[in-house]
């Protein structure tokens, strides 16, 4: 019994060690990574105009507190509007990735010279 | 011993099976001659028994490595990008312009039931290997345990769904502890600090 009192014990200030300190983050992630998770465990449960509104809703609510979105969320968000054909949304999502992100300038090209071939 | 008091026990109980206590510091020689500036995840190896354990990880491998302070490619374009274009995982971090890979293999992804608990277990192997030199910057082996005491309502829940939870906060520490994590990246405040 003496070692699981000990857990009873530890386990309060294990979790305000863990928990207690925590930074502020770089980013406002909103939706991001359950989107991910969900675009493979659970394709098509949600449609690609809800993502739409909830990511722009994301943006607008990051916009709004004077925080950055993480990196690869424009990208992703542009190729969603490529998923429902708004190449022009798609083109300004992927331009915003490589402005936000220099990083991604080759990646991002790629992209942007895929969606100029008909 | 009281409820409160186990049911703390029990939301809180990780158990490190790293001895990270004892661990000699990471030689960050070669990390610091190559500091990277952004990652490509490729998509993990899975030797675990859960079939969802590969996506599962790789969905909550970005938020770590970002405010880490790297720019992470899309894992979800990415992988489009290499099914549709064909692109060999070998080629795609030049194709890219990936400074860095990251490389995972899990070798344990999920849940064990036991008669009075169940132990959910994210047990991988990481390596970050510089994509212009060829040279390994930093690897670790990591392993991170949670227990639920069935008797106190723990979890029932899918497996894979209890090692998705787990495993956003293995990769914190994965890539945050010190001396065994990464170097902050160059949109970290601390980048270039440590």
């Amino acid at each position: 019994m003496g070692s699981l009192r000990g857990t009873a014990i530890a386990g309060p200030w294990l979790c305000v060690l863990l928990l207690g300190c925590s930074t502020p983050t770089l980013y406002s992630w909103g939706h991001y990574e359950e989107r991910i998770y969900a675009s493979y465990l659970a394709p098509g449960a949600v449609s690609p105009e809800k993502q739409v509104e909830e990511l722009e809703q994301d943006y607008q609510k990051a916009r709004a507190e004077n925080k950055r979105m993480p990196p690869g969320f424009h990208a992703y968000l542009g190729s969603i509007y490529l998923e429902l054909g708004k190449i022009d949304q798609a083109r300004d999502e992927l331009e915003a990735e490589k402005a936000e992100f220099p990083e991604s300038a080759a990646f991002v090209d790629r992209l942007l010279a895929s969606l100029r071939k008909p | 011993m009281n409820a409160r008091a186990l049911v703390s026990a029990t939301a809180c109980a990780l158990a490190l099976l790293t001895p990270a206590g004892c661990a000699k510091p990471y030689d960050y020689t070669n990390f610091r001659e190559h500091r990277p500036r952004s990652i490509l995840v490729l998509p993990p190896v899975n030797e675990s028994r859960e079939s969802d354990a590969a996506w599962s990880y790789q969905s909550t491998v970005t938020r770590p490595l970002a405010e880490r302070g790297y720019y992470v490619f899309p894992v979800a374009v990415v992988d489009r990008l290499m099914k549709d274009n064909g692109v060999p995982p070998g080629k795609v971090a030049e194709i890219l312009g990936a400074d860095a890979v990251l490389y995972v293999t899990l070798e344990e992804y999920g849940t064990k039931h036991q008669v009075l608990n169940a132990a959910t277990i994210v047990k991988l192997r990481a390596r970050l290997v510089d994509t212009r030199s060829g040279l390994l910057l930093w690897e670790r082996r990591f392993a991170v345990q949670h227990n639920s005491n069935v008797g106190s309502g723990g979890n029932f829940g899918d497996s894979t769904e209890a090692a998705h939870d787990l495993s956003g906060r293995a990769n914190v520490r994965l890539f945050g502890d010190t001396d065994q994590g990464l170097l902050y990246g160059p949109y970290h405040p601390r980048y270039g600090k440590e």
